[in-house]
């Protein structure tokens, strides 16, 4: 091993920025999920099969569909983005990107809000994208479709943050799936009735403001402290690692 | 540059309510490689991380350059380099896509440079094959690859020398000893038989330090 590409030794009083070291590892994580394209997909099939299992295991009835249908849009994602926790910080884990990224000297939150930001891109956003085919499909009208997808866009983003608490904090079980439902479920609720009480109101013609405004709120609140709530879950958990 | 780096001032450790050391107390002084010696089980990995900043379950204290580490996390972590018995190899990116975001999230280096350092490292021809296509060794040596541009002044290395053949433990032997001419510092632990001249020698176990 030759070794001419080296500087000389000091202290480094510098490192690069923040935001560039965000960029690495929401890149990083890009590039890995398109590598395995399968892991993608999953949550994606999981949404579409249990919205269409819906009007075949219960009614096909139109009226049903349109009241229902919101409902049905939101659990099937719900789920769904819960289901691809487990992934968030488990490939990291096993091998070892994780000790390196709580090693970086940059703020631990910001990194973990790139690896959330980019779990969202990959589960989340997809979603939102596939709801208005799936709206088409259970008959609700446009207008509902448009809110729904709007309060999709504001909740998943919601959810992957929350959710990134849960995965943190379980990182350490051989077996995590069940404990990160129930740790989970319970913060997803708030989330899920106020996103099928929005659309539920654009349908009755009522404004849907005041709700998307409530939801914009619990956006803001995840982003603020959930980054920070994951950090220190993921220390705890490598710490015992 | 008589200044030690890493100072740990009577460590203790306890883990599953067994004491792993105590009154452990050493310097670490820029120019040298010290190994952390000791039986399986010893925690030699754990002291390694505690040194690292990976594990908060111990008492004592561990100076920064004459200071508190505590209080200069991000000083400490600039100027640190660890690498684990997991290296943080993605095994679904090849190596230059691992080494560049490695290096990206510290120091951004150029690809050529990067190309440079797994060529030293004997991965010639191997830079754009996912890591999951090499063998251990070779994946290993990609964590490796990094030693040869790292510009940290204070490396903690596990069981570097897992994996590596012969030629490559040689080749590691004279960079870490290189390293420390230059004026780095540098912390292993290994089953190898390392013997370098003023090696410095962490004893696990028995609990003491001394030069060999």
């Amino acid at each position: 091993m030759n070794a001419d590409c080296r500087p000389a030794l000091t202290l480094r009083q510098d490192t690069v920025g923040a935001l560039a070291a965000m960029q690495t590892v929401f890149a990083r994580d890009m590039k890995v999920a398109f590598r395995q394209r399968q892991d993608l997909l999953n949550p994606l099939l999981f949404f579409v099969m249990v919205v269409t299992l819906f009007p075949l295991g219960v009614s096909p009835e139109v009226s049903f569909l349109r009241e229902a249908g919101a409902g049905i849009l939101w659990v099937a994602a719900l789920l769904s983005v819960l289901l691809s926790l487990d992934h968030l910080f488990r490939h990291d884990f096993d091998d070892g990107t994780l000790e390196q990224l709580v090693l970086q000297p940059q703020p631990l939150f910001l990194l973990v809000l790139a690896k959330t930001a980019a779990h969202w891109v990959l589960t989340g956003l997809p979603l939102v994208v596939l709801t208005p085919v799936l709206g088409v499909m259970v008959h609700l009208d446009g207008n509902s479709i448009g809110v729904l997808c709007l309060t999709l866009l504001i909740g998943t983003p919601v959810l992957s943050l929350i959710g990134s608490i849960g995965a943190a904090l379980t990182l350490g079980l051989r077996s995590a799936g069940v404990l990160l439902s129930l740790l989970i479920i319970p913060l997803y609720i708030p989330v899920l009735i106020f996103g099928t009480g929005t659309v539920a109101s654009a349908a009755e013609g009522a404004p849907a403001g005041a709700y998307l405004a409530l939801m914009g709120a619990f956006l803001v609140l995840a982003l603020t402290l959930a980054p920070f709530a994951s950090a220190a879950a993921l220390r705890i958990s490598l710490f015992n690692g | 540059m008589s200044e030690p780096l890493l100072q740990a001032v009577d460590l203790q450790c306890e883990r599953d309510e067994r004491i792993l050391f105590r009154d452990l107390s050493f310097s670490i002084l820029p120019g040298t490689v010290a190994r952390v010696e000791g039986p399986n089980g010893s925690g030699k990995t754990t002291l390694l991380r505690m040194l690292a900043g990976l594990n908060d379950a111990w008492s004592g204290n561990l100076l920064w350059c004459g200071k508190s580490r505590s209080a200069q996390r991000e000083e400490f972590l600039r100027n640190t380099l660890y690498l684990g018995h997991r290296p943080g190899i993605k095994p679904l990116l090849t190596p230059m896509e691992n080494l560049r975001a490695l290096t990206a999230g510290r120091r951004p280096l150029p690809d050529p440079v990067l190309r440079q350092a797994l060529d030293g490292t004997g991965l010639t021809g191997f830079q754009d094959v996912p890591c999951r296509n090499l063998s251990a060794g070779q994946q290993r040596r990609v964590a490796l690859a990094r030693l040869l541009i790292a510009d940290e002044p204070l490396w903690l290395l596990d069981e570097v020398f897992t994996a590596i053949d012969a030629s490559g433990v040689s080749a590691i032997e004279q960079l870490l000893q290189q390293r420390a001419a230059e004026g780095g510092a540098v912390v292993v632990t290994t089953h190898h038989d390392l013997r370098l001249p003023g090696m410095q020698r962490i004893v696990l176990g028995g609990g003491s330090t001394d030069e060999c």
